[in-house]
């Protein structure tokens, strides 16, 4: 199973879990980002491509499946305006065993952060807003999967 | 050629539009061609695009570099970096 969505309402682990698990997997790895309120930011927007965003997850995802013996990838990411301690996105990656999971689920956020079309602005309670710059770090632990 | 250009981010927040259409002049053959144009055209252009090397693209859904030549393209995609995850 192949999961990949790209919404502006609420990621819900729980039931996004079940959904994953139904058939029971040996095991799971999962990653979940959640919305940091570090030097007072209020609102964290991110925008998306209204075509190529799911369409750069669903790439990752057969990559991945491609790469590892997966028996389900759940891949979501929400867009729009969020505050902190919301969930941004939701990684959930089923193997047999552990070392194809954890290595899917990693590769997946890793590449996720390079290679889809998203872009995340903050807003700070004091009004700053500033669109978040990519980090160099980000591109080395992407090309470590190369 | 005319030429349908989408912007992104601080790249869509400079150049005041979300979408556009351009006509371009016949010599403008390659993304670098259109961003140097783009730059030169107006100042919102300037303001957007003063930094090639910080602007990404895609034509018609694929990602392209700065020699992709624009020759049958549809949709150009122009934005920065991505910062998703």
């Amino acid at each position: 199973m192949i999961r990949v969505a790209v919404q502006s309402g609420a990621i819900d682990v729980p039931a996004e879990m079940d959904l994953h698990d139904a058939g029971g997997h040996g095991a799971t790895a999962s990653f979940i980002g959640r919305v940091r309120g570090d030097d007072g930011l209020i609102e964290l927007f991110l925008e998306h491509h209204p075509v190529m965003t799911s369409a750069g997850l669903a790439d990752l995802a057969h990559v991945a499946a491609d790469r590892w013996q997966l028996a389900a990838i759940t891949l979501i990411h929400r867009v729009g305006a969020m505050a902190p301690g919301d969930t941004i996105v939701l990684i959930l990656a089923s193997s047999r065993h552990r070392v194809e999971a954890l290595a899917a689920c990693e590769f997946l956020i890793d590449r996720l952060k390079t290679d889809v079309m998203l872009w995340k602005r903050e807003t700070f309670v004091d009004g700053r807003a500033q669109w978040v710059e990519q980090r160099d770090g980000d591109h080395a632990r992407a090309e470590r999967w190369d | 050629m005319t030429l349908r250009l989408s912007y992104f981010s601080w790249v869509r927040e400079r150049m005041g539009v979300a979408e556009e259409e351009v006509a371009p002049p016949a010599e403008t053959a390659t993304i670098a061609d259109l961003i140097r144009w783009l730059a030169e055209r107006d100042e919102r252009g300037g303001l957007a695009f003063a930094d090639p090397g910080r602007i990404r693209v895609a034509i018609d859904g694929l990602m392209a570099t700065p020699g992709t030549k624009l020759a049958g393209a549809g949709e150009v995609a122009l934005f920065p970096p991505v910062t998703g995850g």
